[in-house]
This record gives structure tokens, sequence and C-alpha cells, in this order.
């Protein structure tokens, strides 16, 4: 099986039925994936803080929701997390591609990887990073942790994990 | 009229309805005007309302109404081409537009200037797109729930705000109700 398909899988056993994503390349497979199933919805958004409004509804309309995005992102998401995740007790995974570590090849990139994980902990968002591709087997518990707390969790995939560039 | 005149109102029509409350002030004055459980507040975020109404739109079957603002939907111009690419639910996106950041000392915005968001959510592939005066806002809502499917009314009216205290309703409570409105 795929690892595209196994974390698409493992986003369905949790009870997943809402995804939306911004690209990326790393994480092209798992796109790629969601517009060939029928048990979770996919709907594209354009900036990733639409795209935790967008979770939030389906949260609140009994679904429960995921985002697909890349770190770089996490600078355009603060204020949302903060005052919609956080603030109305959401629970939200955040299936992120960690760029910028071993394996990138643009610089730029490790601007904002450097300031992945301090973002994160400032925010008192639970963090998870999955380096070798057998660490996907903590995904399911990852899951069901983050519906348990009703908070964002982050969920780190660098280049390792996904096999290099 | 102004924003809050509009809301008083189409209160009458959407109070049975699920409702998402842009945030600030245009919160402030639906709580004020006729608070519902079926309301969803916005205490924070800006730009959003109409993203998080689309995404309760899609994964249930109940009509919501998003009331948005023209400065809301200017930040988060994109929920336009969302909407108007998955117009699957029976979302009412109705956009208060005053020409004017309300909340914040009513500077103007670019809606009030060349900026059309009729057109805009039209060019952004929306098909439903009512550009009404602020008087004739409820009668367009009343109208789109009976046709049903995605409808976005922009509904023009003069800036200016009316004074209600700030909601002090924890936002675990708001959130709370509103779910259990929307099982209900």
């Amino acid at each position: 099986m795929s690892i595209h398909k196994r974390i698409a899988d493992d986003m369905a056993g949790a009870g997943i039925g809402f995804v939306t994503t911004v690209p990326c390349k790393q994480l092209a497979g798992v796109i790629a994936e969601l517009e060939t199933r029928d048990d979770m919805r996919h709907v594209p958004c354009n900036k990733e803080d639409e795209g935790m409004g967008l979770c939030a509804g389906a949260f609140m309309g009994g679904t429960k929701p995921a985002i697909i995005m890349q770190n770089t992102a996490l600078g355009v998401t603060v204020n949302t997390l903060a005052t919609l995740t956080q603030f109305y007790r959401m629970p939200l995974p955040m299936l992120i591609s960690y760029r910028g570590e071993l394996g990138e090849p643009i610089a730029c990139q490790v601007e904002m990887a450097v300031h992945t994980k301090p973002l994160l902990q400032m925010m008192g968002i639970p963090t998870y990073h999955l380096h070798k591709q057998s660490d996907v087997e903590e995904l399911p518990a990852i899951l069901k942790y983050c519906f348990m707390s009703n908070k964002p969790v982050a969920i780190l995939t660098d280049a390792t994990f996904w096999g290099g560039y | 009229m102004r924003r809050a005149d509009i809301l008083r109102e189409i209160a009458p029509v959407i109070r049975d309805h699920l409702v998402v409350c842009n945030i600030g002030i245009p919160s402030q004055e639906l709580h004020g005007i006729d608070d519902q459980p079926t309301n969803f507040y916005m205490l924070g975020t800006m730009g959003l309302c109409s993203s998080i109404g689309l995404g309760l739109v899609l994964v249930q079957d109940k009509p919501v109404i998003a009331i948005d603002g023209d400065g809301s939907i200017l930040t988060n111009m994109g929920t336009l081409a969302t909407i108007g690419n998955n117009g699957s639910g029976n979302l009412i996106l109705l956009v208060v537009d005053n020409g004017a950041y309300g909340s914040t000392g009513d500077q103007p915005t670019y809606t009030g200037m060349r900026t059309d968001l009729a057109g805009v959510a039209r060019a952004s592939g929306c098909e439903n797109v009512h550009d009404v005066p602020g008087a004739e806002a409820g009668k367009a809502i009343e109208a789109a729930l009976a046709a049903g499917g995605t409808h976005v009314i922009v509904a023009h009216c003069e800036s200016g705000s009316e004074k209600h205290p700030p909601i002090t309703l924890d936002p675990v409570v708001i959130r709370h109700r509103f779910m259990e409105a929307v099982k209900a």
C-alpha cells in the first residue's frame, strides 16, 4: 500500500469526513488520493486560514475535519488558530509538509522551517514530527488524541519521511 | 439605512435558521437585536465568516445564512471562488456592504470606490448573485431560502454602527449551543 493511501485510510479510519488542502509538492500524493475517494469530502481552499474557517464550519456541522498544508503557512494562520480553533476549542488535525529540512533544495524554505517548531510550541499546539516512513504507524493515535483533546494538533512530515525529492 | 437597520429587518426571517455572523460590531448588533442559539457569533478572526458558513453547509442539510461585510470579504476574497466552485449546499451569503470598516471607525473600504463585490462574486463562479439596496435584504433572503442552493446577496447601506455592548458569552458556550441547534 502506498504511504498516500495509508494516510488517507488512517484519516477516514479516525472518522474524518471533510478535508481541505493547499498543495505542496510533498503532499501531492495524498491530495491525489483524496480526489479518488468518496468517504471524505475534499474542498481545496485558496489560503490556509480560509481552510481553517471551512474546518470550523464542518466541525460545527457534525463532521470531523482536517487540513493539509505546508509549514510556511503557519505564518498566515497564527491568528486563526488562536482566535477561532483554540478560542472555541475545536479539534483540527493539521497534516503539514515540513519543508526546509534535510534534503531541501530551496534555501528560502529553511527560513520558515527554523520558525516552525518554535511557533507551534509558543502556541501550545501538540506537535508530532514524522521523520521515518515507519513513524506513520503513530498517525491513528495522533488523530484520536486530537479529537479527544479538542485542540489543533500539528503533524510535521519532512522530506526524509516522503522519501526525498 | 445602516447595518443595524438591516439586521433588525431581517431578524424575523433568519431567526429560525442557522446564522454565522461576522466579527466585531455586526455580531454585537445581532446579539443585541435578536440573540438566538442558532446564531454563531465570531468574536475574532477577521474574514472567515463566509468560510465557516460554507464548511457548515457542505456537511449537513440545513440552510446557513452567513452575515458578512465588505471589509471582511475583501480580506478573504478567495472565499468567493471556493463558494463559486462548491455550490452544493444551501448557503446564503449576505454581504452587508456599507463601504466601510465599521468595527474600527468607519474607515472607507474599496467597495465604496471602484470595487464591485457582486461583480467579483459572479466572476468567481457564484451563480445566484443579487445586488440589492439594504431595504430589500429581507425579501432577497426569503426568496433565496425558498429557491434553495447557493446565493450571494450584496446589500448596500450607509456606514455607521449602533451601540451594543461586547458579547460576554464564553466562546465554548456560543459554539456548544450552536452545535446543539445544528443537531436539533
